[in-house]
């Protein structure tokens, strides 16, 4: 089967090849019959790249450990679930997985553009051609993921067992949909670029599909937030890290061109600025692809040495380069038909908030490639902390908040005192009333970001809620719905308009989560033995008694020993919850340790034990090296016995296995203190509410319409027409 | 003023403004920094009172756990060779954390040693995306 998936790869990037000569020929020379060739090009891509795809993932489930990759990423004794998910755990897989998912997504796009603006779609396949190509050769010639070892080893080294979480099934999939789906609206600017058609037809069809891809993107990004706020040592559900800094530098430019474009659709303005956002939020895309894959920068997302830094930075160049190229050339066709009317208006709000996202991502940008900078500056490699990016994200959060609630009540063109009070009266009050109950509810010292961040929320709850009650009010009045029915009609009438407001609702909801979470969020490293107790932040947290498991694997990871201990939480003598912390001991392939120790030598992952309310999450965790830290002295003693054993081979790992099992026995009768880490987090909660409510908002703005085009088309001729009878 | 020149002004004054910003991003960028160094070269050029990114693997036979979560272990050069030096460490410990794994931890001149900052352990794991390794 490994022949076929390697004539699957080299025959996907031959017909990606074939795809954009037969496109551009079509194109040039005007012959339908190539163009559609090239369109038919991408779904044969689609179908080649899923046998590949499948044929990987087969070998994963049936542990063909002849496959090099599923030797070095699977076991038999990883569970099925977490094999199936293993694919993309490995440098190859994970490519096949990016290129397949590629496929998958241009296909839907040419095939919902089949029969539309037929000057540009040409030109876009041949770029998502282009991109199939790059990584089908990446796969055909740098990393096949069908290399084969013979005789085939009777089994692998497993997947990571920090990698064996249920997000791993859904958070890489998500994050690569995300990165391959920026690829679509950098296709379409460029061949609108090339065909000099930057019309109100391509705007439609581009700003849905970046609100595609940053929904996509979003909900990787947020997936994996989700992660690493359960795992210990990931930093929290955020850390600054490389790689998670490059998933959102992307989303941010993706943000600003979702409200700049709003300015060209409506008033002809801006549009060498959003060409250039859709092109560099794309090509920051593929720059986070590359920073997981290169090796150059440091992060936790652990790269080992890598070949593939080379290709991506040709890639780089070429899509900067075009992309600084197309702009420039293209300069007359994207001059601005009208001039800023006032400062204060909404075109002034959506390009402060441009300047603000597109300011953030390079403090980001900065930040994440200093060490890159520092060394080729200063000749060695430094690192900004979590504090430098505070020190600048903070602020620029909170006026982006702020602008989030400033945004949909201003009007466009021109704001006059009359209606700035009719609009912001209510919100300001609202501010103001949370700065007051905010003297009272928390130190304001403490945190004066937090305080000003909770106004702004504030704020913008107010502006929106007052949005849709008007809204409301005159549907009501013009309709004859009833009243729940009245708000659904009015938010289907203008999906896009409430949708937006939606998802600044949920913007503001997932910042108060952050702040509140990020300033008195409460965390104790103890050591306790069962029977001792902690008070962290008002919680009594008592170690009540241990627990072990041996083989029986409560979590369904494949850990051979589980430890842990069960965690009454009180407050003020009342019970609250109570958690259950592990720590999970995997297996050590390579024997180094000993008969006994190298049962649960390898890796080791704690389980945290959470509580999650509205109010507060609560959590514990145990500390996995400082447990086996401790049973290292009788795990030598069992290791000494086997060895010293005369008997034959299966003897001693029967007698192996009942010595763990023994010192198992053990943890529970004598248990040895162990490190905890216990946690209180406010309000933590709402950051994925609002995260929720922002992809409810998404989802309510991207729906389709019936009769959208027409209307955006209806409304540029309109705006055309009124500018030609003024001039 | 002609709108014209309006517009002239406002540009300089916008486009000066984001200079500036950004120059303060630049300088703080470099005196908030801490210098990335291997165990060889920060026994070479460690000056109390400053802080350091070390990066490193963990030496075999050197970690101890001591009470009250204190954890004491060796870093040598990822590369091998040179000499290792010797962290105090406490706050929690990244899953990986084992013998020979690479990790990347702040610390500075003080003990015997070097005292790491509280919780500031990352850990690299060499499984993800690298190449083969010996099942």
């Amino acid at each position: 089967m490994a022949v076929v998936g390697r004539a699957a790869l080299i025959l996907a990037l031959l017909t990606a090849l074939f795809g954009i000569g037969a496109s551009l020929y079509g194109a040039r020379r005007g012959r339908r019959e190539w163009v559609d060739a090239g369109r038919r090009s991408v779904y044969a891509l689609l179908a080649i790249l899923s046998v590949a795809f499948a044929i990987l993932e087969l070998a994963f489930i049936n542990n063909d450990f002849a496959y090099n990759t599923v030797a070095n990423n699977s076991s038999i004794t990883t569970p099925l679930f977490y094999r199936a998910a293993a694919m993309w755990g490995s440098q190859e897989g994970s490519l096949l997985l990016w290129v397949w998912l590629l496929s998958l997504w241009s296909s839907l796009a040419v095939f919902v553009t089949r029969n539309r603006m037929r000057e540009i779609v040409p030109y876009a396949v041949s770029v998502l051609l282009g991109f199939g190509a790059f990584f089908s050769s990446l796969l055909v010639f740098f990393a096949t993921p069908f290399a084969l070892t013979s005789p085939a080893p009777v089994n692998g080294a497993g997947l990571d067992p920090l990698l064996r979480n249920p997000s791993m099934m859904i958070h890489p999939p998500m994050l690569y949909s995300g990165y391959t789906f920026f690829t679509i609206p950098f296709a379409f600017a460029v061949g609108a670029l090339i065909t000099r058609r930057v019309d109100a037809e391509w705007i439609q069809v581009t700003r849905r599909f970046a609100l595609a891809s940053w929904l996509f993107l979003g909900l990787g990004i947020l997936l994996g937030a989700r992660w690493a706020y359960y795992e210990i040592g990931w930093g929290g559900y955020w850390g600054w890290d490389a790689v998670e800094n490059a998933a959102l530098m992307p989303w941010l430019i993706s943000t600003a061109f979702l409200h700049s474009v709003m300015i060209q659709e409506k008033r002809g303005m801006l549009k060498i600025w959003n060409a250039s956002l859709v092109l560099g939020a794309s090509t920051l895309a593929i720059v986070g692809t590359f920073l997981v894959r290169s090796g150059v920068l440091n992060s936790i997302h652990a790269f080992g040495a890598s070949t593939l830094g080379v290709p991506f930075v040709i890639l780089i160049s070429a899509m900067v380069a075009g992309s600084i190229y197309l702009v420039v050339s293209r300069r007359q066709v994207l001059r601005s038909e009208h001039r800023l009317d006032s400062l204060f208006s909404r075109e002034a709000a959506f390009m402060l908030n441009n300047v603000l996202l597109v300011g953030l991502t390079f403090v980001i940008f900065w930040g994440t490639f200093f060490p890159l900078i520092s060394g080729a500056i200063t000749g060695t490699e430094s690192e900004v902390g979590a504090p430098w990016f505070d020190r600048y994200t903070v602020p620029l959060a909170l006026m982006l908040v702020l602008l989030s609630g400033i945004g949909p009540v201003i009007p466009w063109r021109r704001a006059t005192l009359a209606n700035a009070r009719r609009n912001f009266t209510l919100p300001l009050l609202a501010a103001l009333a949370m700065l007051v109950a905010s003297f009272t509810l928390i130190p304001i010292s403490s945190s004066p970001a937090t305080v000003a961040l909770f106004c702004c929320a504030v704020f913008v709850f107010a502006a929106v809620g007052q949005e849709f009650w008007r809204g409301w009010r005159v549907r009501r009045a013009t309709s004859s719905d009833t009243p729940p029915g009245a708000l659904l009609s009015m938010v289907r009438r203008n999906r896009r308009r409430y949708g937006g407001y939606i998802v600044h609702v949920g913007v503001a909801v997932l910042f108060v989560g952050v702040a509140a979470s990020a300033t008195f969020q409460r965390s104790h490293y103890v050591e306790l033995k069962p029977g001792q107790s902690d008070v962290v932040a008002g919680y009594t947290m008592k170690v009540v008694r241990p627990t072990a498991a041996i083989v029986t694997d409560p979590t369904s990871t494949g850990a051979l020993l589980t430890l842990g201990a069960i965690v009454r939480v009180s407050r003020s003598g009342h019970y609250v919850t109570t958690l259950h912390p592990t720590a999970e001991f995997f297996p050590d392939p390579s024997g180094a340790e000993g008969p006994v120790g190298s049962l649960i030598g390898g890796d080791s992952v704690s389980e945290l034990s959470l509580d999650s309310s509205f109010r507060r999450d609560i959590s514990a965790a145990i500390d996995a090296p400082s447990v086996q830290g401790a049973l290292q002295g009788e795990i030598n003693r069992a290791n000494f016995l086997v060895n010293s054993d005369k008997a034959g081979p299966k003897a001693r790992v029967d007698l192996s296995y009942l010595l763990l099992a023994a010192i198992a026995h053990g943890y529970l009768t004598h248990t040895p203190a162990a490190q905890f880490k216990l946690t209180s987090s406010p309000l933590v909660m709402w950051l994925w509410v609002g995260a929720l409510i922002v992809f409810a908002g998404g989802l309510t703005a991207i729906w389709p319409t019936g009769g959208a085009t027409a209307r955006v088309r209806a409304r540029y001729f309109a705006r055309v027409a009124q500018d030609l009878g003024r001039a | 003023m002609n709108p014209g020149r309006k517009r002239q002004v406002r540009l300089v004054v916008s486009l000066t403004l984001a200079v500036l910003l950004a120059g303060g991003l630049i300088y703080t960028s470099f005196s908030a920094a801490d210098e990335a160094l291997t165990p060889t070269q920060l026994l070479a050029q460690a000056r109390p009172g400053t802080e350091y990114e070390l990066t490193g693997t963990v030496v075999s036979g050197s970690v101890r756990h001591l009470a009250n979560g204190v954890l004491d272990f060796r870093l040598a050069d990822r590369a091998g060779g040179g000499r290792s030096v010797p962290v105090r460490y406490t706050g929690a410990v990244p899953d990986p954390f084992r013998v020979g794994r690479e990790l990347i931890v702040t610390v500075s001149k003080g003990g015997a040693g070097f005292v790491a900052q509280s919780g500031s352990m990352v850990t690299k794991c060499p499984s993800k995306y690298s190449p083969a390794k010996s099942a």
